[in-house]
């Protein structure tokens, strides 16, 4: 390391900045429309339905269209970034209450996604069937999504085409199962301890 | 390997070697050149904190890739969620981040709250922001401890760890417990604060200021703490925000991006306080914003000591709140209400939501999904510690592999909440 980069105490403590400034961080006024513009938009688009949830704006859109979606949030309406993918397992409930125009299978893949500019959230549910538990991955528009994807897979057992390591992430690599759906009950692995003859 | 032993003297009268023409050959030959190799650094190593293990691919002394591996501490707490009701749901989500409990439990009963439309009294929006504040500066306290631990400061560890130490003490006066509290609950907080907190809690202020001061003179200028961090594991802000990281990884990059003032809950759009950023993204920045957000806490801390609200510590919707302790001596019905609440808990209807804040680490979230029952239906966290991780790769890359030990610490994982 050159030395001309080591700050000197003064320099250190002067380049922290603070107070960051409303303006620095708060909604940017010159994005024309509303979230709840962009929901209808993206919904009307890609044949979704935009619904509120608690005060949410949600898309409720159709698993094939899944990747162009976060495409087109990331590079028309500024979503700067993918804050969470997870998932949700009805095997209980598959004809649960769903918003008109979606029509429910037994997983959802949840998408919520994040607009600095805007200062707005939206989140984004594609509907996923149990025998074709596929969906399309989002690492390449979004790569901070790696680890949740995996988790999904790993403990949903959904898969995410294109995913480029797509492996178990939190259960041992052997693991049979996807332990977070519902039909894997909990306790039904009996504990083991080192020396315990019966079979694992 | 092969050791050459003819030229060794014989032993003296005192039994003792005298060494003199000893050499040792290695036959291994030379390391190729242009090769790599794979080391693994942990689960078990001091400086991984608890139990991540980082592949790294080495060619000498200089990291060509690194990739976290994890799930050493899973625990399935999210398929505990499951099981556990609402009431109970705070026990369990408390033990994911160990180092900033109170943030697990805001963010799992700001998502109860919001799914069951339930306002939460003043003074008990109050209770929780200084609570989560005590939480982030013994969340920050414990980091510039293990910081300076890992980097080779040691009597750091000894001072954060001596005032983080007071700030739980304070903690466990309000809460009763020092960790895991359990406090915070859907519908307000578990208990009214003690008698003597407001002079307790300004005591452990100006612990905490008095500490922090000592930190900055001892290390911020300190030419050895900056050879090792200042320029080290930089990140730039572009690959912050593609990987996700949030928290202080963001904000020292530039990107001063803090949902207490951004997205304001609780009350933060009342107290004054500032945001601090920096622009350099390497590890030096982490730990002057993770230091002088200590004093910010401070900061917020005092205005709610002078302006925290009376009144009730927990709603007054006898739905999720027990019925008062004295009640319960003369009523049935209390007593059956109160035996109800805690043992059937109580409904919320079927709905879903994501509530979002600023945990110590960045962005901690809860996914909740509720079917009408007692039990939630999917409890996810967004956990910070797991995003922020992946921006450890392009932190270590390039660098040395005695930077990577800085870089782990910088990141500040806690594995509880990686792991789940």
């Amino acid at each position: 390391m050159p030395d001309d980069a080591t700050p000197t105490a003064e320099e250190a403590r002067e380049t922290v900045h603070e107070p960051a400034g409303e303006s620095d961080q708060g909604p940017d006024a010159a994005i024309d429309g509303s979230i709840d513009e962009v929901a209808d938009a993206v919904a009307e688009r890609f044949q979704g339905v935009a619904v509120r949830s608690h005060g949410q704006p949600v898309v409720y859109v159709d698993r094939g269209v899944w990747r162009d979606v976060a495409a087109s949030l990331r590079d028309d309406e500024r979503f700067t970034q993918c804050v969470d993918v997870t998932a949700v397992d009805h095997v209980a409930d598959v004809e649960r209450a769903v918003p008109d125009g979606v029509s429910p299978k037994r997983f959802e893949v949840v998408a919520n996604f994040l607009s600095h500019a805007r200062n707005r959230r939206l989140r984004v549910i594609a509907q996923v069937a149990a025998d074709d538990a596929e969906i399309a991955s989002l690492t390449d528009l979004y790569p901070g999504v790696d680890f949740a994807e995996r988790e999904v897979y790993d403990l949903m057992g959904i898969a995410f085409e294109g995913h480029p390591d797509l492996t178990r992430i939190l259960m041992p690599d052997d693991w049979v199962g996807f332990p977070l759906r519902k039909d894997d009950p909990p306790g039904h692995v009996p504990v083991t301890f080192k020396g315990d003859p019966t079979p694992r | 390997m092969s050791t050459e032993w003819e030229g060794l003297a014989p032993q003296t009268d005192e039994g003792a070697q005298e060494l003199q023409t000893r050499e040792l050959v290695f036959s291994g030959g030379v390391w190729p050149e242009g090769d790599s190799m794979i080391v693994n650094m942990g689960p078990q190593h001091p400086s991984t904190h608890g139990v991540l293990r980082v592949m790294l691919e080495l060619e000498g002394e200089d990291v060509l890739r690194a990739k976290p591996i994890i799930g050493y501490l899973h625990t399935g707490m999210e398929k505990t969620g499951e099981e556990l009701t609402y009431v109970q749901g705070a026990t369990n989500v408390t033990r994911m981040d160990y180092a900033s409990p109170i943030a697990n439990e805001l963010v799992f009963s700001m998502a109860v709250e919001r799914l069951l439309d339930l306002e939460v009294p003043p003074r008990a929006v109050w209770i929780r922001m200084m609570m989560a504040e005590l939480d982030r500066m013994a969340s920050h306290l414990l980091f510039q401890a293990t910081n300076g631990m890992d980097i080779g400061a040691l009597s750091m560890m000894l001072y954060g760890w001596r005032e983080r130490e007071e700030v739980l003490r304070l903690m466990e006066e309000v809460t009763g417990l020092r960790m895991n509290h359990n406090y915070v609950r859907p519908g307000g907080v578990a208990a009214d604060l003690p008698d003597g907190w407001h002079d307790r809690t300004l005591e452990v202020l100006d612990l905490v200021e008095r500490g922090i001061t000592q930190y900055d003179l001892l290390l911020t200028a300190n030419p050895i703490w900056l050879e090792r961090m200042v320029g080290v594991g930089t990140i730039t802000r572009t690959q912050a925000l593609a990987l996700g990281a949030t928290g202080p990884i963001l904000r020292s990059t530039g990107f001063p991006w803090d949902l207490r003032k951004a997205q304001p809950y609780l009350a933060y759009d009342d107290v004054d306080f500032d945001v601090i950023y920096t622009e350099n993204g390497d590890c030096f920045d982490r730990y002057r914003i993770r230091l002088y957000e200590i004093a910010e806490s401070v900061k917020i801390v005092r205005q709610c000591l002078e302006r925290i609200p009376d009144g009730d510590y927990r709603t007054d919707d006898l739905k999720v709140t027990p019925p008062p302790r004295e009640r319960i001596d003369e009523s049935m019905e209390a007593l059956i209400h109160h035996f109800k609440l805690f043992t059937e808990g109580f409904r919320v209807p079927a709905g879903e939501t994501y509530v979002p804040i600023e945990s110590p680490r960045g962005e901690i979230g809860c996914y909740l999904v509720a079917d009408g029952t007692g039990k939630p239906a999917r409890l996810h966290i967004r956990g910070p510690s797991f995003y922020n991780l992946q921006t450890m790769s392009p932190m270590m890359e390039g660098g040395l592999i005695a930077d990577g030990v800085a870089v782990i610490s910088s990141v500040d994982p806690i594995m509880g909440e990686v792991d789940r």
